[in-house]
């Protein structure tokens, strides 16, 4: 999905088809406009139990989630400040009783409204209610191109037959359907049947997103790193598909940056053009953001308004511009343009959210992480740790935590 | 398995484009200027695409069109059906257009 992209400004312009991408510019000025989407994560409550979840370690209980009637206020207030685009997402957001309500709100105060789905638990009454509440497009995950690898990932059995009757729903109704494939060391030899899968299903995008190593993902790193060769492999399989399949179908790819030689812009900067909103109701610049331990969020709860935390709160501020940057971030050449990295990464990885992203060759430890991922993606540990509120549960023989 | 449909329209005279469902056609007062929304993207299209684009309602033709704005600006047809088509057709190359279609129910 989209809030894991190197670079929210990806789509390219051309400057003589009178379309420019909004996103790529303004996103330059000092006074930080209010991001054009934000992505909200109605709850943590999930039927899956993905070992690379992008949620962090420490869910949200249901107990704390925004109330229907919290949400509309943050909807309304959030087109008031100029958002166009609100990515529903969670957990599964179709867990929320609510979600019919907050779309056909969404719609009501002028927002451009996208489901992230895991789509089991969608019926087609439900989607097409949310059809006629005016929802623009569906985005549903896949783990595998069948069921004997997709439900094992996902840790739920039968999940990927529901999810292929769902996405063939979302095309019956003419709703554009984007499938979202997450990559990683036990699935990328499925990547050309994925990507026939989405055609078939009529899609209308595939995401071919590998995994970022943060949260859980990084728990199950050892399981889940890619070798280099299938990297490889990947980016000739994505490359030849895009040519092919140009007019049919678009594919968006997310190289891992732990092969990259730069870091990825993440978030296209910290505090620049992004943040989200927790299921409890905290704003962040970006989901994994609350991995970074010594930050504190402001929440939509407090007596603050939104566009007063995304411009003055500590945690927008600390990491925003290059003013933060230590060496070799300080100066570099490419601090404008990578902003050095990923946050989360540098804390998850080095203990200081101030260090530059060990993705980047400049990183002291970019070279000792290298060779990590190569020894563990050459090992053959592919036990998964699945993803749950009790702080995760290693795969047994049997079960696949199914 | 059957070639998939490509979804680009081929944008002639008689075509009646309209924006899918997909791509929302807004002014946004916050920036003050006029967006595309579509999936993971905001396109801000200039004077002449936003005019064109308001005219694609899937009932107007190509022609239709072309003949409006060539009363309006006092200019040649010609030239105008050429700058339109041209600038349609890339438009759907991009998948911001699609062809109205007949509802069965």
């Amino acid at each position: 999905m989209s809030p894991t992209r190197s670079d929210a400004g990806v789509a390219a312009s051309d400057p003589h088809d009178g379309l420019a991408v909004l996103e790529a510019r303004g996103s330059t000025a000092e006074a930080f406009g209010i991001p054009l989407a934000v992505l909200a994560e109605l709850t943590h409550r999930c039927p899956l139990q993905c070992p690379y979840c992008s949620n962090p370690v420490e869910l949200d209980r249901g107990g704390s989630e925004l109330t229907t009637e919290e949400w509309k206020k943050v909807l309304t207030e959030l087109a008031q400040i100029g958002v166009l685009q609100i990515h529903f997402s969670g957990g599964e957001p179709t867990a929320r009783k609510d979600l019919v309500e907050l779309v056909q709100h969404a719609s009501d105060v002028g927002l451009y409204s996208n489901l992230i789905t895991s789509a089991v638990l969608l019926t087609r009454e439900k989607l097409s209610a949310l059809a006629d509440a005016g929802l623009c497009h569906v985005q549903i995950s896949f783990q595998g191109n069948e069921p004997m690898v997709a439900d094992r990932v996902a840790g739920l059995k039968n999940a990927h037959e529901k999810k292929l009757e769902v996405a063939r729903w979302t095309r019956e109704l003419d709703l554009p359907l984007t499938v979202n494939a997450v990559m990683h060391r036990q699935n990328l030899h499925q990547l050309a049947d994925i990507i026939e899968m989405a055609v078939d299903l009529d899609a209308d995008r595939l995401e071919v997103a590998n995994v970022q190593y943060y949260g859980w993902a990084l728990k199950n790193r050892a399981a889940l790193m890619p070798t280099l060769s299938q990297i490889e492999e990947t980016s000739r399989i994505v490359e030849e598909a895009a040519v092919r399949l140009k007019g049919i179908l678009t594919i968006d790819y997310v190289v891992p940056d732990y092969y990259a030689l730069r870091p990825k812009k993440c978030m296209g900067g910290w505090g620049r053009q992004f943040f989200n909103i927790s299921p409890a109701g905290k704003v962040l610049p970006c989901h994994a953001a609350e991995s970074i331990t010594g930050l504190e969020f402001e929440s939509v709860r407090s007596n603050h308004s939104i566009a007063w935390i995304w411009q003055n709160s500590e945690a927008f501020n600390r990491y925003r511009g290059t003013g933060w940057m230590k060496e070799p971030c300080k100066s570099c050449e490419f601090r404008e343009i990578d902003f050095g990295g990923c946050r989360c990464q540098a804390f998850a990885l080095t203990g200081d959210a101030g260090n530059t992203d060990p993705a980047c060759t400049l990183s002291p430890m970019h070279e000792q992480l290298f060779k990590q991922a190569e020894l563990e993606a050459a090992s053959d540990n592919n036990r998964f740790l699945y993803r749950n509120f009790s702080g995760g549960t290693l795969e047994t023989g049997d079960n696949h935590g199914a | 398995m059957a070639t998939p449909r490509n979804r680009n329209i081929n944008v002639s005279e008689s075509s009646r484009p309209v924006l899918p469902r997909h791509a929302k056609l807004k002014f946004d007062e916050t920036r003050q200027v006029w967006v595309i929304l579509a999936p993971e993207r905001v396109l801000a299209p200039d004077e002449i695409a936003v005019e064109v684009l308001q005219l694609c309602d899937g009932v107007r033709s190509v022609a239709d069109m072309v003949d409006q704005l060539a009363a309006k600006y006092a200019a040649e047809r010609e030239a105008i059906l050429t700058d339109v088509i041209a600038m349609l057709q890339d438009l759907a190359d991009k998948g911001f257009l699609t062809e109205a279609r007949e509802k069965t129910s």
